[in-house]
C-alpha cells in the first residue's frame, strides 16, 4: 500500500477542520453565517459552489466513463458545466430576489402553496438521496483501490463519517471550506496530469488508439471478478490471468466497454436518443439540485447572483478539462481497468501505473487520493445537510422551535437509505447514477423554476400535476434503472434516460394544467413579478 | 456639536430632493400599487430578460447541440485531426467550455445593461 496515502487523507481532513474552525470564530448561527457570508467577494462564493458540486461523479467518474466508452461521453463534462449556464440564463437572478433559500420555499413564495410546498419536499429528499449514492459508492471505490479493502466497508464507513459530521455540526457549510476544496480538487487532478504528460512524452507517444484495440503497456496480472467468458473461453472468478507487454487487451462478455479503435469516433454504442436525452437531463438539471439552490441565498443580491454563476460556470469548465485526459492516458497505461470493469478507479490508479511506484508515482497517487476524498466529503456533507434540512422543517415539522436532536434524528433519517441502496449498486458507473439524479430534476424542478420565473399563468395545481406526472415517471424510471430489472431494445432506452420524454411531458402537463385552473393565478402575482425581476436598487 | 450641524444639512439634501423626486415618485407608486402602467412597465423587463436569455439558449442549442446529429449526419467529420487530436475530441473536451462562458458573460452584460433601461426609464423625471 502507498505510505504517503494515509498522511494525506488525514492532512485533508486536518486541514477542512482548521479552516471550518477558524471560520466559525466568525460565524457561530445560521443567520451570523448568512450575513458573514455576504461580506463574500462573488469569487469566493463561486470557488465555494464549485466545491460543493463537483462531486466524485465529476472527480473520478467521468474519467472512467471515457476510459470506458471514449468521445461519447464528454457530454457528461459539457452537460455538467452547461447546466450553470441554463441556471444563470433563467434562474440565478429571479431566484435570488425571490428571497427563497430553498426549493420548498419558492414554492410558498411564489404560489402560496402548502401542498406544493410538500410535494417539492418529497422531490428534494429524493433527488439529494439518489445523488448522495454515487457520493458513497466512490468511497467505497476509493477505499477499495487504495487499501485493498471491500467495497462495502468502504461505503459504510464514509456514510456513517458524513451522517457523523452533519449531525454533530462538525463540518458545517462554511464558504471558506468549500472554497478550499474547490482548489484542492483542481490541485489534484491538475498536478499530476502535467508528470503524466511528461511521462507519455518520454514513453515515444505510444497511439491512445492503436488500429488493433488496446493492448497491455506492461507485464500485467488480472484477478478474474466474476464468472465470464474470454476470447471464448470461459473463466472462473478468483482466476489469475497473466499477460505480456503488448497483449492485445482481451474482450470480457460481463463488461461493457468499447475495446477497439473506433473508442476515438463518435456515434458508438450510444445513440442519438441516448446522447439528446443525457443533454437535456445535465443542462436543466443543475438548477434542480438542493445543494446548489441553497447557496444563492448567499449572494448580496441579484446582480452578484448572476456574477458568480458566471465565476461558477468558468471554474467547472477549467476543472473539467482535466479529467478527459486521465481518461485517455488510462486507455494507454491502465486497461486492465476495461476488463475488471473498475473504470471509475482510473484516476487514483493512473499515476503509480504510469509514473511506477518510486516516490514521484506514490506521491501523487496520494495527492489524488486526497482529492478524492475532498470530492466526497464537500460534496456528501452539503448535499445530506439540505436533505436533513428539508427533513426537519417539511417532514418531521420541527419549524424553529425545533431542537437540535431533532435535526440529528433528521440527518440520521435523511442518510438511511443512500447508504443502504450504495452497498447493492456498486456495479454501476458513478457517473451514470449521478446523470439519473439529474434527469429526475429537469423534469420535476426545472419546468417549476422555469415556469414559476418567467409566466405569470402558472397555477399550484398545473405546477404539482407537472411535478407528479413528469418528475414522477422519470423518478420510477430511475428506480426501475437503479434496481437493475433486466430490459431491452427501445424500452431499455426510455427508462435508461428518461430526460428525453419526461422534461417535456412535465413542462407540458403544467402548462396546460395550469391553463385549466387559470382562476388559481395568485392574486399578487404582478407584486411577485416585480420582486422577482426589479432591480435590487430600486427598493420598491 | 451635532445638533448645531444637523438642521443645515437636512435642509440642503431635503431641498434636493425634493425638487427630483416628486415626478419620479409616480412612476414608482406605478410599480408598487400594481397600475396598468406598473404592469406594463414590469412585463416590459421581463420580456426584455426572456428574450435575451433565449437568443443566448438559441446559440448554444444550435452550436452545442447540433453536434450530435452532425456526427451521425457526418461520420467523416470524426476522422478530421486538429494539431493531431480527432475534431470532436476538442470541439467537446476542450472547446465547449470557454464558449459557454462566452455566451454566459454575454449575459451578465446584456442583462445588467436591460436592467439600468429600466430604473432609467423609472427614474427619469415625467414632462
Amino acid at each position: 500500500m502507498n505510505p504517503y496515502t494515509i498522511p494525506g487523507l488525514i492532512l485533508v481532513v486536518v486541514v477542512t477542520v482548521g479552516i471550518g474552525a477558524y471560520g466559525l470564530r466568525f460565524a457561530r448561527t445560521t443567520s451570523d453565517f448568512l450575513v458573514a457570508s455576504r461580506a463574500v467577494s462573488p469569487s469566493w462564493n463561486a470557488a465555494a459552489i464549485s466545491g460543493e458540486y463537483l462531486s466524485a461523479a465529476s472527480f473520478l467518474g467521468v474519467a472512467g466513463l471515457i476510459l470506458r466508452y471514449g468521445v461519447d461521453v464528454l457530454w457528461y463534462p459539457v452537460g455538467f458545466a452547461a447546466g450553470y449556464l441554463a441556471l444563470l440564463l433563467f434562474v440565478a437572478a429571479p431566484l435570488r430576489r425571490s428571497g427563497a433559500f430553498t426549493l420548498p420555499d419558492f414554492c410558498e413564495v411564489r404560489l402560496r402553496s402548502p401542498l406544493l410546498r410538500r410535494l417539492a419536499s418529497v422531490f428534494v429528499v429524493f433527488i439529494g438521496c439518489l445523488y448522495l449514492l454515487p457520493q458513497l459508492q466512490g468511497a467505497g471505490l476509493t477505499f477499495a483501490t487504495v487499501t485493498g479493502g471491500s467495497y462495502v466497508w468502504g461505503a459504510l464507513l464514509v456514510g456513517v463519517v458524513v451522517t457523523a459530521n452533519v449531525a454533530l455540526g462538525g463540518m458545517r457549510a462554511i464558504t471558506f471550506v468549500q472554497a478550499f476544496q474547490y482548489w484542492l480538487k483542481l490541485t489534484a487532478l491538475a498536478v499530476p496530469v502535467i508528470f503524466l504528460a511528461l511521462q507519455w512524452q518520454s514513453d515515444g507517444r505510444p497511439p491512445v488508439a492503436p488500429p488493433a484495440g488496446a493492448v497491455f503497456p506492461a507485464a500485467t496480472a488480472v484477478v478474474v471478478e466474476q464468472d465470464a467468458v474470454i476470447d471464448g473461453v470461459q473463466v472462473h472468478k478468483g482466476q489469475e490471468l497473466h499477460f505480456d507487454q503488448g497483449d492485445p487487451v482481451p474482450q470480457v462478455s460481463t463488461v461493457d466497454a468499447n475495446f477497439g479503435p473506433d473508442w476515438l469516433l463518435p456515434g458508438g454504442e450510444r445513440s442519438l436518443f441516448a446522447t439528446y436525452s443525457l443533454i437535456l437531463a445535465t443542462f436543466l438539471g443543475t438548477m434542480g439540485l438542493p445543494h446548489v439552490l441553497v447557496r444563492f441565498y448567499t449572494n448580496p443580491d441579484g446582480a452578484s447572483a448572476r456574477r458568480t454563476t458566471l465565476v461558477v460556470l468558468a471554474l467547472v469548465g477549467l476543472f473539467y478539462l482535466l479529467p478527459t485526459l486521465y481518461g485517455v492516458l488510462g486507455r494507454i497505461y491502465t486497461p486492465q481497468l476495461l476488463m475488471t470493469g473498475h473504470t471509475d478507479a482510473v484516476v487514483l490508479t493512473l499515476p503509480e501505473a504510469a509514473l511506477g511506484d518510486g516516490h514521484l508515482g506514490r506521491l501523487l497517487g496520494a495527492l489524488v487520493t486526497a482529492g478524492a476524498l475532498a470530492a466526497f466529503l464537500s460534496t456528501s456533507s452539503g448535499l445530506l445537510t439540505s436533505v436533513a434540512g428539508v427533513v426537519f422543517t417539511d417532514v418531521l415539522r420541527a419549524g424553529r422551535g425545533g431542537s437540535v436532536r431533532d435535526f440529528r434524528l433528521a440527518t440520521v433519517l435523511a442518510a438511511i437509505l443512500p447508504v443502504t441502496l450504495s452497498l447493492y449498486v456498486s456495479n454501476m458507473d458513478v457517473s451514470r447514477v449521478v446523470g439519473l439524479a439529474f434527469a429526475v430534476a429537469a423534469s420535476s424542478f426545472c419546468p417549476l423554476l422555469v415556469l414559476g420565473i418567467w409566466w405569470r399563468g402558472l397555477t399550484d395545481l398545473g405546477a404539482a400535476a407537472g411535478i407528479l406526472i413528469g418528475g414522477g415517471a422519470s423518478m420510477v424510471a430511475v428506480l426501475i434503472t437503479v434496481l437493475g430489472a433486466p430490459m431491452s431494445g427501445w424500452t431499455a432506452q426510455l427508462i435508461g434516460q428518461p430526460a428525453a420524454w419526461s422534461v417535456p411531458l412535465a413542462f407540458l402537463v403544467m402548462v396546460v394544467g395550469s391553463l385549466l385552473t387559470s382562476r388559481r393565478v395568485p392574486h399578487d402575482v404582478g407584486a411577485t413579478m416585480l420582486r422577482l425581476h426589479a432591480p435590487e436598487s430600486l427598493r420598491i | 456639536m451635532d445638533g448645531d450641524r444637523a438642521p443645515e444639512r437636512t435642509r440642503v439634501v431635503l431641498g434636493e430632493v425634493a425638487a427630483r423626486r416628486r415626478p419620479t415618485d409616480r412612476t414608482r407608486a406605478d410599480l408598487a400599487e400594481q397600475t396598468p402602467v406598473g404592469e406594463a412597465l414590469v412585463k416590459g423587463l421581463v420580456r426584455a430578460q426572456l428574450a435575451l436569455a433565449l437568443r443566448l439558449a438559441l446559440v448554444v442549442v444550435t452550436g452545442l447541440g447540433a453536434l450530435p446529429l452532425l456526427f451521425v449526419a457526418a461520420p467523416a467529420v470524426g476522422t478530421v485531426k486538429v494539431l493531431g487530436v480527432n475534431l470532436p475530441w476538442v470541439l467537446l473536451g476542450v472547446a465547449s467550455f470557454p464558449f459557454l462562458v462566452g455566451v454566459g458573460w454575454a449575459y451578465v452584460r446584456w442583462s445588467e445593461r436591460n436592467e439600468q433601461d429600466f430604473i432609467a426609464l423609472i427614474r427619469k423625471p415625467e414632462q
